[in-house]
């Protein structure tokens, strides 16, 4: 579904140039995400992770390797088609980003007039979305009169209303307090079972300890793992002699670095990706 | 995209940056008001033109009893010089230049003058003996006028030639200048209007960056996402080109229908008609100015 091949993206070519210390936002990046996968990435402020979705949103182009979406090469999209490619990837962001002088129905609805879909389309399927992410009853509340939690279920039910095939998350619950963010996960859970592709960023160890899903960690644009149903942290808090306390990286078997050239658990979905 | 939400997305930008649009409904106003106001000018010229060309003639005044020419020392002009120069006119010199000639007394010219100015106060106080008597003269090619100038301006009894045609080419001249100073104040302000165009459509795409984020990342097209804005600059140049269309339309109508029509009864005015000429290309010309300037603008700042 997606598939990233040595992505390199440098956000100041020039200034690269100049500077000894300017570091790309994603470095030699190799992954294939699959249809149906749901994938945390996670890694320090900084390490690459918004870069990596809106690489797949082709809101930037990768300045090396290629990113495959759906079959596609995105850098080859023509500018006029991008628009189609986002049709097919939801995005959610950690701060909601709803329309204020619009009510919780005419914010998911403007995802569906914007693509230019029916009216009575439109009022048969909102109410559908808004019921998946468990907001009957509360469409004709302004964001203003809703807790943060329920706006990102409306950010969320904006996302998919157009039937993506992919979901991007980008820290959907760093606004939002541990049980309010327990409900959105099952939200995003509930999507990725009916078929979507799901891929969030977060620093929320809590949330990716217990889901036990596919942990892709990113340190200085780098993948650093790529577990099947990993743990938030590689690093394990040890207690030094002197008294201190540092984080290691923890010796864990189920590891598997990209640089050993194994992919077991990204295998290829060539017959999605065949242009 | 669907009709209806682009006008209510483009009602609400319109709304939300209200001074502006009114800025830029008036900049249009104004300038197209200058530029139609140079293109009357100048129907106003092929108007009197095309009345006037066949009409005027050389005049050939003659003396009267206090002219002070070099021809009229001895007074009034004679029978014998009268039929001397209407001789002249018809002689073989003369013949081939002259189309028709006649002859205007004093107390036709009265007439003449009393048709021309009916409104004015002038007409009233004015006698006959006031007025010159003359030969009309028509000629075959107007552009030869100084050969007859130059025959009869000597002859005795003849007060002074002119070609009335000179007049006109000074109106003419004069409304030139005033219809090009009209295209220069148009220029500047055309300028300006495109300037506004840019900057409105730029704070309006400023005013609604999250509506156009979410519509990007959603996946509108680049044409649902710019028409919005290029219309809201269309449809303010549009009100603009429809006011200045009926600026000129109403000062046609009470300045020129109303009140110079009936004052110069002889003159030919240009009429509501030619407004309606105008403007349709006024309207064209604001809408097509602010479509370009909002895409080159959208180009800039609001990337898909
Ligand atoms: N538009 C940009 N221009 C220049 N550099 C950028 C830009 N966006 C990101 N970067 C740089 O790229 C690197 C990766 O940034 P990115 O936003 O992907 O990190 P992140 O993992 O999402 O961090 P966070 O967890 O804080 O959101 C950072 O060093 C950042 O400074
Ligand atoms: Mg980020």
């Amino acid at each position: 579904m997606i598939r990233f091949e040595n992505v390199t993206m440098v956000y100041d070519q020039k200034s690269r140039l100049g500077s000894e210390n300017a570091r790309p936002g994603l470095d030699d990046v190799t992954i294939e995400i699959d249809r149906g996968d749901f994938a945390f990435l996670v890694g320090a402020s900084g390490s690459g992770k918004s870069t990596f979705l809106r690489l797949i949103l082709r809101e930037i182009v990768a300045t090396g390797g290629s990113v495959h979406v759906a079959g596609q090469n995105v850098a080859r999209i023509s500018s006029w088609r991008v628009p189609k490619l986002r049709r097919g990837i939801g995005v959610v962001f950690q701060d909601f980003r709803l329309l204020p002088q619009k009510n919780v129905f005419e914010n998911v609805a403007f995802a569906m007039q914007v693509v230019g879909e029916s009216r009575s389309a439109i009022r048969d399927h909102v109410p559908e979305v808004l019921k998946l992410v468990g907001l009957e009853g509360k469409e004709k509340r302004q964001p203003d009169e809703l807790s943060g939690g329920e706006q990102q279920r409306v950010a969320i039910a904006r996302a998919i209303a157009n039937k993506p095939q992919i979901l991007l998350a980008d820290e959907p619950t760093g606004n939002l307090d541990p049980a309010t963010s327990v409900g959105i996960m099952n939200v995003l859970d509930r999507i990725n079972q009916n078929g979507t592709t799901v891929i969030m960023a977060t620093h929320d160890d809590g949330i990716v300890n217990s889901m036990r899903r596919r942990v892709v960690e990113l340190s200085l644009g780098k993948i650093m793992r790529d577990e099947i149903a990993g743990e938030y942290t590689s690093m394990i808090p040890v207690i030094n002699q002197d008294g201190t306390r540092e984080l290691r990286q923890a010796d864990h078997s189920t590891w598997h670095r990209p640089s050993t050239g194994n992919q077991a658990f990204a295998p290829f979905d060539t017959e999605d990706d065949m242009p | 995209m669907k009709l209806g939400f682009i006008l209510g997305e483009v009602g609400s930008g319109l709304r939300r940056n209200l001074s502006m649009v009114v800025s830029v409904v008036l900049v249009t106003l104004i300038s197209l008001t200058f530029v139609g106001t140079a293109a009357l000018m100048q129907m106003q010229i092929t108007q009197m033109k095309g009345y006037w060309y066949d009409k005027v003639q050389v005049a050939i005044y003659l003396c009267g009893e206090h002219n002070e020419g070099t021809n009229c020392a001895e007074g009034a002009v004679t029978e014998g010089e009268r039929g001397e120069i209407k001789s002249m006119l018809g002689s073989a010199a003369v013949k081939p230049y002259v189309d028709n000639f006649e002859y205007e007394s004093k107390e036709q010219a009265l007439t003449h003058f009393r048709e021309q100015f009916e409104n004015s106060s002038m007409s009233e106080t004015v006698t006959a003996d006031q007025l010159p008597e003359s030969f009309r003269v028509s000629l075959v090619d107007p552009e030869k006028y100084q050969i007859i100038k130059e025959l009869f301006s000597s002859m005795d009894g003849v007060d002074v030639v002119v070609d009335q045609r000179e007049l006109l080419e000074k109106i003419f001249s004069i409304i030139n200048i005033a219809s090009f100073v009209a295209i220069g104040i148009a220029g500047v302000m055309i300028l300006c209007a495109v300037l506004l165009v840019g900057t409105t459509i730029r704070l309006s795409a400023y005013l609604r960056r999250r509506e156009t984020g979410i519509m990007r990342l959603v996946g509108a097209s680049k044409s649902s996402l710019q028409l919005p804005f290029v219309l809201e600059g269309v449809i303010s140049a549009l009100i603009g080109a429809l006011l200045a269309s009926g600026v000129l339309w109403a000062a046609v109508r009470f300045l020129i229908d109303d009140k110079l029509a009936l004052d110069y009864k002889d003159t030919a005015f240009i009429s509501t008609g030619e407004v309606f000429m105008v403007a349709p290309w006024l309207i064209l010309l604001g809408v097509v100015l602010a479509g370009v300037s909002s895409l080159v603008t959208l180009r800039r700042y609001l990337k898909v």
